[in-house]
């Protein structure tokens, strides 16, 4: 077994978990590269199928190709695609710095979506190595009532033990790819032969290292026109992968307020 | 702002062969885990271009001296307390190892935080501050990296600037925590001594530690082995679930040990039925052909229908795992309400749940003292040893013979609330080969039940002769009898006349008719009825072990008479041919009755009558669940 294959393996074993101890759950899919690769592991654990939704909480300002890459493998993979909108820019938290506002709506509307299905639990594709507070997550990570995240008071999570059973009306964050690197996503991107969105590659010296809403992602400089040579330069880059997310960059904690939030 | 630490480089790309060794960093408070970790990653060229410059002038604006410890410290919340709340997970190089260091917290208040991240871990390092020493926090993470499973151990004394860079120093401590690994078990790989902020000891042996001649920090790590799957060990394939999304009825799960392919010969345990595995499920290409080693996420069809659920053990005949109800655990404690006798748990194993009850507790202490003193509890951040009773079978094996099954974790209300090892598995079958199918009773308990109006119980009335227990033992024999249960009177001298006839009063001989009336009383409680024993009983160990038989059935009340009282009654006579010598081994006149400290329920019959206390007793029946208090759905519990 390679590095790619004990990854996989345990992916596996937490997709498996989170469909076997939760009711009704749901895998957040933001068209990026890491929940195109859970997609994936998703058909891996349960032979072919995602027996749950795939749920798309649009902002309705993600790039053109993004939402042809939805519309296109979302019948491909025949998953239960649930898109979903956000409310107005208006009924978002106006002390937050403008980026993170825009943001915050995403987290609005994937609370009017959780009110709408009543899901315990949703699958969302955030890494350890992306950004310092997500380095502080579990597994399985609890949500408040309010969707609210108590990093004060995580439960223990040990020898693949999750703790599955949230209070009536919260619902839990499942994070099966938490111990993956943006590194390990494109080897196993390459691997598998996964589809991605072409801005990833570099077209006129950039690339998007990661994707969000168009107004507040910037892409960043890089000739890396295949997956092997993104795989090159990051070996080398010393620059954080979210740097061309402009939310993670405003104050020193406006990426943690929104986690606490219910961000992803 | 974001303090991130990206990875200096990805983690094993394609084609390359460098092992990833996950490490964990702990100790006491202060000692200078996340200022190691920010030298760490300086030392090892990890750090993203301008960080470094970048923290400073952001230690300039408020005004405090750069410390290393602020690379990790991302968190505002942490930058406001001054600790590490949580675990992070950072990436670096040395010579030949990528490292994924796990910074854990010193603070005992996050205790279930270190855990979480140190479990994680292939190989720790533990932090000792020179000046300070071995601390309780110390002790107690070199207690965890033991229950934890985590063998390979390396020491650092840091701050050995603030000693002198003393070799006497160090080696005291070396010595001090050196015993204390060696007594758990763990041999540290090396003792290292360091100043964190300066560098020493950590990629470079400087000048100042010149009489230091073993490995640096860097190359301690680059040394450590990563964790191997269990090939070479029996198959142990816990069932996650059974999945029939098309024609094929798959039972998935994680190898967690040994290997499988198709055509072998299977047990599935604790039922121990037997099948063969047909094909080796997989996507997007199946069947796979090969054989599927420890780590494998796989899916399996076999040949036959069984019925199989979450949390079985798919094993291979012969080398199958036990059958149990019963087992002994070394577990660590996270829970506010300390872990007591008699509690009622959720154990899991693997997959597997089952509700459990703390049948006993032994060895109860908290890791970080140096003079343990045992407690009767296992209290928040403490370890001991429980014997717990399943309600449902499980299989299982001691961790001794499978690290990745034999460790359970406890739940309390829906969250994890505790850890640890199986030690032994009690009265644990080896896998009954399927055509020998034992004869159980024509009953059912249930059914035995919905007559009686009650489940089995061995009622154990101790306390000093005279004291009550025969005229209390009667009067709920007739009480319950008149309510339509099922009750039988095992009084201890009635019994000694023939079953235990061959047995005198020694210690022995005492300790083996105790043993024979919690036999039989047992086997009446397992079959429905109420055995009501009347016996002095006076060792508590030997009440202690009939309660072991007995388990959750087991209800102790000690008819608590005061001594006079019952010298004073004297029925029999004994007391008075006692003091006049008569009568050796007699239990009363001296302090040979060892009264319970946990009894059920405490009756003094000096202070009420017996109808009375016979409603004392029938009320502890109800409460712990004995006596149906009304008619209840037994189909329900079917």
């Amino acid at each position: 077994m390679d590095h790619l294959d004990q990854l996989e393996a345990q992916s596996i074993y937490i997709f498996r978990e989170a469909f076997a101890r939760l009711k009704k759950i749901a895998l957040l899919w933001s068209l990026g590269k890491d929940s195109n690769v859970m997609i994936w592991l998703a058909r891996k654990a349960f032979f072919g199928r995602m027996p749950f939704p795939a749920l798309h909480v649009d902002t309705g300002k993600k790039f053109p190709e993004m939402y042809r890459f939805r519309d296109h493998y979302g019948k491909e993979w025949d998953l239960d695609l649930r898109v979903e909108p956000c409310p107005p820019i208006d009924a978002v938290d106006p002390t937050l710095p403008p980026a993170a506002r825009s943001a915050a709506r995403k987290t609005e509307g994937l609370k009017m979506a959780l009110a709408k299905y009543g899901f315990d639990g949703l699958i969302a594709g955030i890494r350890r190595d992306e950004e310092a507070t997500r380095a502080k997550e579990r597994v399985f990570s609890p949500r408040g009532l309010e969707g609210n995240w108590d990093v004060r008071d995580q439960p223990p999570e040990f020898w693949d033990h999750f703790n599955a059973s949230p209070p009536q009306g919260a619902h839990l964050r499942i994070h099966p790819i938490l111990h993956w690197t943006e590194a390990d996503i494109w080897a196993y991107t390459k691997r598998e032969n996964i589809p991605i969105i072409p801005l990833y590659l570099s077209q006129n010296g950039k690339r998007y290292r990661s994707l969000g809403d168009q107004d507040i992602t910037n892409p960043v400089n890089s000739t890396a026109s295949t997956i092997d040579e993104i795989l090159v330069e990051l070996e080398q880059t010393k620059v954080p992968e979210r740097a061309g997310r402009a939310l993670d960059h405003e104050t020193e904690d406006a990426f943690e307020r929104l986690r606490v939030a219910g961000y992803l | 702002m974001n303090m991130i630490v990206t990875p200096a480089s990805p983690a094993t790309p394609n084609g390359t062969t460098r092992p990833q060794v996950r490490i964990v960093i702990v100790g006491h408070v202060d000692h200078g885990k996340s200022t190691l970790v920010g030298r760490l990653l300086h030392e090892t060229g990890s750090l993203p271009d301008g960080k470094l410059e970048m923290l400073k002038a952001v230690s300039a604006r408020r005004g405090m001296p750069f410390e290393w410890s602020f690379l990790l410290d991302a968190l505002q919340t942490e930058r406001d307390q001054g600790i590490t709340i949580d675990t992070t997970q950072i990436r670096f190089r040395t010579n030949s190892r990528d490292i994924v260091l796990i910074d854990a917290p010193g603070h005992a208040e996050f205790l279930r935080n270190m855990i979480t991240g140190a479990s994680q871990a292939d190989g720790a390092v533990l932090i000792i501050d020179a000046l300070e020493g071995v601390r309780d926090q110390t002790r107690r993470h070199g207690y965890l990296l033991h229950l934890l499973g985590v063998k390979q151990v390396a020491v650092v004394v840091n701050k050995m600037d603030r000693v002198d860079f003393s070799a006497d120093r160090f080696k005291d401590i070396s010595d001090e925590i050196s015993a204390h690994l060696n007594g758990l078990g763990v041999t540290p790989t090396a003792v290292i001594p360091i100043s964190a902020r300066d560098g020493d000891g950590v990629a470079q042996r400087t000048d100042r530690i010149g009489w230091y001649k073993g490995p640096t920090v860097v190359e301690a790590l680059d040394r450590l082995e990563p964790a191997r799957p269990l090939e070479a060990l029996a198959l142990r394939l816990p069932v996650q679930a059974i999945y029939k999304f098309d024609d094929r009825r798959i039972v998935a799960g994680r190898i967690e040990s040994g290997s499988l392919i198709a055509g072998d010969e299977i047990v599935i345990m604790p039922a121990g039925k037997i099948a063969k595995i047909k094909t080796v499920e997989s996507w997007p290409v199946t069947p796979v052909a090969g054989r599927q080693g420890a780590g494998r996420s796989v899916g399996i069809t076999l040949d036959r229908e069984l019925f199989i659920e979450r949390g079985d053990i798919v094993a291979h005949a012969g080398t199958a795992p036990r059958e149990t109800r019963r087992l002994r655990a070394r577990i660590f404690w996270l829970h506010d309400k300390p872990l007591a006798k008699g509690d009622q748990l959720l154990v899991r194993c693997g997959p597997k749940e089952s509700r459990a009850t703390v049948v006993a507790i032994e060895k109860a202490v908290d890791p970080g003292e140096l003079s343990s003193s045992e407690n009767k509890a296992i209290g928040r951040n403490h370890v001991g040893e429980i014997d717990i009773s399943l309600s449902n079978p499980i299989a299982t094996d001691p961790y001794t013979e499978n690290p990745r099954t034999g460790r359970l974790v406890i739940e309390v209300s829906g969250r994890i609330a505790g850890g640890g090892l199986v030690l032994s598995v009690d009265a644990g079958q080896r896998a009954v080969p399927v055509d020998i199918v034992p004869v159980e009773s024509a009953l059912r308990p249930d059914e035995r039940s919905a007559r009686y109006r009650h489940n089995g119980a061995v009622v154990w009335l101790t306390g000093l002769p005279a004291s009550g227990k025969s005229t209390l033992a009667k009067a709920l024999e007739r009480r319950l009898f008149s309510n339509g249960g099922s009750p039988i009177l095992l009084d201890g001298d009635t019994l000694r006349a023939g079953l235990n006839g061959d047995l005198g009063f020694s210690a022995t001989d005492r300790s083996e008719n105790i043993r024979r009336l919690a036999e039989v009383a047992t086997h009446l409680a397992r079959n429905g009825h109420i055995a009501i024993v009347a016996a002095v009983s006076p060792a508590r160990e030997d009440r202690a072990a009939a309660r072991r038989i007995a388990d959750t059935a087991f209800r102790e009340i000690h008819v608590a008479t005061p001594a006079g009282v019952c010298e004073e009654r004297d029925p029999k006579g004994h007391y008075k041919k006692a003091r006049a010598g008569a009568l050796a081994s007699f239990t009363g006149i001296g302090n040979d009755y060892e009264a319970p400290q946990a009894a059920e329920l405490v009756i003094d019959t000096s202070q009420r009558t017996v109808a009375e206390a016979a409603d004392e007793i029938e009320q502890m029946l109800k409460t712990s669940g004995v006596l149906f208090d009304e008619l209840v759905d037994l189909a329900a519990n079917i």
